[in-house]
C-alpha cells in the first residue's frame, strides 16, 4: 500500500492528480461534515502528500499557497474552530523550528525554551494593556494597535537578548548539565511570572494580564470601499491565521538561509564535534550564543502574537510541560530537518487539540448514553477518565518509542547521520 | 525589623530544614548511585520518588479500609507502607533500566536523558491514568494518625512532630543501610568497581548489566522510601508533586558531587537547610516583598552558580568530560 502510494507520488501526473482530488474530496467533506474530526485530518495529511509529491515546482508552490492561502480560511470560515487549531498549529510550527535550531542544529538541549516564548509574550502584553500603568503610573497605556508589529521586532529583540544573558554563563556547560540549568532557568522565568505582582506589579501574578490590544484592522477601510463591513469575531480569526502564516513562512526561509550558512556548517560541526569544531577554527562560545539567540528570537516574535491573539496570558501557558511538547515535536519529526519539525508540530498538535479532545467527548456521550458492555455499565466510567488531559503521557511515549526506534525522526535530516548512527565513546 | 523573631525561629527553621534535608539526601542518592555508574541523569527519578509515595498510601488505605489503621501500631503500619513502597519503586526504576536505557546505553549522550524525560513524562500521566481508573481521583492524602501528628515541646517556642522524628530516624536507618551495602559487601564492591570501570569489571567476572540494573534497583528503594516518608510528612500528593522535589534533589545531587554518595548526603541536607531557612527568612528580611515562594528560585540557582563555578561539588572529583 505505502508502496504503491511512493511509486504514485514519484510521477508528476498520478501524483498531481491524486494530491488535487484527496485535497478537493477532504475539503468538500470538511465543508459538509463541519464536525468531523476524521475529515480534518484527512484534509491535513493531503497537504503532507502534496509535499512529498513529485511535480513541477511552480504548481506544487501555486497549490500549497491556495490550500493554505484560500482554502483553509475558506473552511475556517466554516467552523471557526478549524482556524483556531490551524492558528496553534503555526505557533508551535513556529516554536519547533526555533527550538530546531539550537537543539537539533547545533545540539544544545535546551529544556527551558518556553522562557523565551514567555518574556516575548509579557513583553507586548505588559504595554499592549493596561498592565503597563500600574509599573509607570499615569494612563499613557496600553500603547496603541499599531505598536504591534513594532513589538512582534522588540519581541524578537528582548527574546534574543535573553537567550545571549543566559548562554553567556551556561555555554561553557556540557550536554546534560547544559539541558538542566535551561531546565532550571525556565522555571526561574515562570516563578518570576508568578510572583511578580510585588512589591511592583509587573505581571499581576497567577492572575494574568488581560485585555492585551490586538493588531490594528488597517485595512477595514478597503474592506468597506468593496462593501464587506468587517465584524471583528470574523475578520480576527482569518487575520492572525494570516499573520501566523507570515511568520511561519519567514522562519522557514531564515531556517533554510541558516541551514546552508557557514554559520548553519559550524552549528553542525559543533554537534557532531565539538573539539574537532574548535580545532578548525570554529568560534566555539560566539557560535554557542548565536544558536541560543537565534531560537530565542522566533519564540519572542511567536510569544508577541501568542499574547495578541488570546488577549489573556498568565503563566500557565509557559510551563515546562509546553518545553517538552516543543521538544518531542522536533523529535517527533526529526531533530536539524525543517519539513520534520514542521511536521512534529502539526502531529502533536492535532493530537492534542482534536484527537485528545475528541476521545474525552467520546467518553462523556458514551457516559451520558449509559450503554451496558460484557455487563458493564458505561455510565460507570470514572469521570476523571479524560483523555484531553493526558498531554503528558502523549509526549512521553512520543519521545521514548521514537528514541528506541527511530532517533533520526520520522523525516531526517540530510546531513544529521553520524551522531544517531555511530557511538561516540570516549 | 525584630530581631528577637529573627533568633527566635532560628532552632524550628533548622529543624524543619533538616527535616527536609534528609528527604532530599534519600532521593539524591538515587541519581548520584547512577550518574556514578552510567554517568547518566535519570530524569525520571522523580517519578520513582512520586510512585513510592502513591504506594505508601494504597497500602494505608487499604488497611484503613479493613480496619487495620485502628488497631496496629502507627509506627508498623509506617514500616509496612515504607517497605513495599521501597520495592515497588525499587523494581519500578530496574524496569524502567531495562525498557528505556539500556537499549540506548552506546548511544550518545542526550539520546537516554531525552528518553529518561520522555519516561518521566509518562509516568506522571501513568499514575493519574491508574488512580483515575481506580480512585476516581489523583489528588491523593495520607489518613492521618493521631500518634503521628502528636508534637513534643523542645522549649515553649519550639516542638516537634512525631512524624518528623520517624522520617529523620527512618533516613538515619535507610543511610546508614545503604552504606552498608556499597561499602562493606560484596555487591557494593561490585557496584563501585563498575563504576571505577566497566571493562575492567566485566574482565573481573562481574555481570556489568546486573549491577547496573542492582543499581537503579538500590537507588529506586531509596527514592520510594523518601516518597513514603514525604507523603507522612506532607500528606498530601498528586502524580505531578514529584517533579520539583525531584529536581531539587538532583541539585543536592550535584551540590555535594555527583557521583558521589556521601556528597549526596550532604548536599541534600545544605539544601534542605537552606530552603527552610529561605522560606522563612526571605519575607522576614525583605519586608514581605519576596516570600516564601522564591524559595524554587532559590535552589535553582544554587543549580545553576554550582554548575558554572564548582561542577565537581563539594566533595566529587574532578568530572571526566567526554566529548
Amino acid at each position: 500500500m505505502i508502496a504503491m502510494i511512493k511509486t504514485l507520488l514519484d510521477k508528476p501526473l498520478p501524483a498531481t492528480v491524486l494530491v488535487v482530488a484527496l485535497l478537493g474530496v477532504s475539503a468538500w467533506g470538511v465543508a459538509h461534515f463541519p464536525r468531523s474530526i476524521v475529515v480534518f485530518l484527512l484534509f491535513q495529511a493531503s497537504i503532507f502528500l502534496l509535499y512529498f509529491a513529485r511535480m513541477p515546482r511552480w504548481l506544487k508552490m501555486s497549490l500549497t499557497l491556495g490550500t493554505l492561502g484560500v482554502l483553509m480560511p475558506v473552511l475556517g470560515t466554516i467552523n471557526a474552530y478549524y482556524m483556531e487549531i490551524a492558528i496553534q498549529v503555526g505557533i508551535f510550527v513556529a516554536l519547533a523550528l526555533g527550538l530546531n535550531i539550537v537543539v537539533g542544529l547545533a545540539g544544545l538541549l535546551d529544556l527551558g525554551y518556553v522562557a523565551f516564548f514567555a518574556v516575548g509574550a509579557y513583553s507586548w502584553a505588559i504595554v499592549g494593556s493596561p498592565q503597563a500603568n500600574l509599573i509607570f503610573g499615569g494612563t499613557f497605556f496600553p500603547l496603541s494597535p499599531w505598536w504591534f508589529f513594532v513589538f512582534l521586532f522588540v519581541g524578537v529583540g528582548v527574546a534574543a537578548g535573553a537567550g545571549i544573558l543566559l548562554g553567556l554563563p551556561v555555554l561553557r556547560l556540557h550536554g546534560d548539565y547544559l539541558a538542566l540549568v535551561t531546565l532550571g532557568f525556565g522555571e526561574v522565568i515562570r516563578v518570576l511570572a508568578n510572583n511578580l505582582d510585588k512589591p511592583i506589579n509587573f505581571t499581576n501574578g497567577p492572575k494574568g494580564i488581560t485585555p492585551i490590544g490586538r493588531p490594528p484592522i488597517f485595512f477595514a477601510p478597503a474592506l468597506r470601499a468593496v462593501g464587506i463591513e468587517p465584524d471583528p469575531n470574523v475578520i480576527y480569526p482569518l487575520y492572525l491565521y494570516a499573520l501566523v502564516l507570515l511568520i511561519v513562512g519567514a522562519t522557514v526561509l531564515v531556517n533554510r538561509r541558516l541551514e546552508d550558512s557557514h554559520i548553519g556548517r559550524a552549528w553542525e560541526a559543533i554537534r557532531e564535534d565539538q573539539t574537532a569544531a574548535e580545532a578548525m577554527g570554529v568560534p566555539l562560545v560566539r557560535m554557542k550564543l548565536l544558536a541560543f539567540a537565534c531560537g530565542a528570537s522566533f519564540a519572542g516574535a511567536v510569544g508577541v502574537l501568542f499574547s495578541a491573539k488570546q488577549i489573556f496570558i498568565n503563566p500557565e501557558s509557559f510551563t515546562f510541560m509546553e518545553s517538552i511538547g516543543v521538544l518531542a515535536m522536533i523529535i517527533l519529526g526529526g531533530m536539524g530537518s525543517i519539513p520534520g519539525a514542521i511536521l512534529g508540530a502539526t502531529v502533536v498538535t492535532v493530537l492534542n487539540l482534536q484527537v485528545l479532545k475528541g476521545l474525552s467527548l467520546w467518553f462523556n456521550e458514551l457516559r451520558n448514553a449509559g450503554i451496558e458492555i460484557f455487563g458493564y455499565n458505561l455510565a460507570n466510567l470514572p469521570t476523571q477518565l479524560e483523555p484531553a488531559k493526558y498531554e503528558r503521557m502523549v509526549f512521553g511515549l512520543i519521545i521514548v518509542l521514537m528514541m528506541i526506534f527511530r532517533p533520526q525522526g520520522i523525516l531526517p535530516a540530510r546531513r544529521r547521520t553520524r551522531e544517531l548512527t555511530e557511538p561516540t565513546d570516549p | 525589623m525584630d530581631f528577637d523573631l529573627l533568633i527566635g525561629i532560628f532552632p524550628q527553621v533548622l529543624l524543619d530544614g533538616i527535616t527536609l534535608g534528609f528527604m532530599y539526601a534519600l532521593i539524591a542518592l538515587g541519581y548520584t548511585m547512577v550518574y556514578g555508574v552510567l554517568e547518566f541523569i535519570n530524569f525520571a527519578h522523580s517519578e520513582i520518588f512520586i510512585i513510592g509515595s502513591f504506594v505508601g498510601v494504597e497500602v494505608l488505605l487499604g488497611l484503613q479500609a479493613r480496619g487495620a489503621l485502628e488497631v496496629w501500631s502507627p509506627f508498623l503500619l509506617v514500616l509496612v507502607a515504607l517497605l513495599l513502597g521501597m520495592v515497588a519503586s525499587g523494581l519500578l526504576a530496574a524496569g524502567v533500566e531495562r525498557v528505556a536505557y539500556r537499549p540506548l546505553r552506546h548511544a550518545p549522550r542526550l539520546i537516554p536523558l531525552i528518553s529518561a524525560i520522555g519516561v518521566s513524562f509518562f509516568l506522571q500521566d501513568a499514575i493519574r491514568l491508574f488512580e483515575s481508573l481506580w480512585r476516581n481521583s489523583f489528588n491523593l492524602v495520607y489518613p492521618s494518625m493521631d500518634v503521628m501528628n502528636e508534637r513534643f515541646e523542645l522549649t515553649p517556642a519550639i516542638d516537634i512532630s512525631v512524624k518528623s522524628l520517624v522520617v529523620i530516624g527512618a533516613s538515619l536507618l535507610m543511610l546508614w543501610g545503604l552504606h552498608t551495602i556499597v561499602n562493606r559487601t560484596k555487591i557494593g564492591k561490585a557496584i563501585r568497581a563498575v563504576a571505577e570501570d566497566q571493562a575492567a569489571a566485566s574482565l573481573m567476572g562481574i555481570n556489568v548489566n546486573r549491577m547496573i540494573s542492582l543499581t537503579f534497583l538500590i537507588g529506586g528503594a531509596m527514592g520510594g522510601g523518601a516518597g513514603v516518608l514525604f507523603g507522612v510528612q506532607y500528606s498530601l500528593i498528586n502524580p505531578y508533586t514529584g517533579f520539583i522535589p525531584g529536581l531539587k534533589a538532583f541539585t543536592a545531587a550535584v551540590l555535594g558531587g555527583i557521583g558521589n554518595i556521601p556528597g549526596a548526603m550532604l548536599g541534600g541536607l545544605l539544601l534542605g537547610l537552606l530552603e527552610a531557612f529561605g522560606a522563612s527568612y526571605l519575607s522576614l528580611l525583605t519586608g514581605g516583598a519576596f516570600g516564601a515562594e522564591y524559595k524554587d528560585i532559590l535552589a535553582f540557582s544554587i543549580l545553576i552558580l554550582i554548575l558554572i563555578f564548582r561542577p565537581k561539588g563539594l566533595l566529587g572529583e574532578v568530572v571526566r568530560e567526554r566529548a
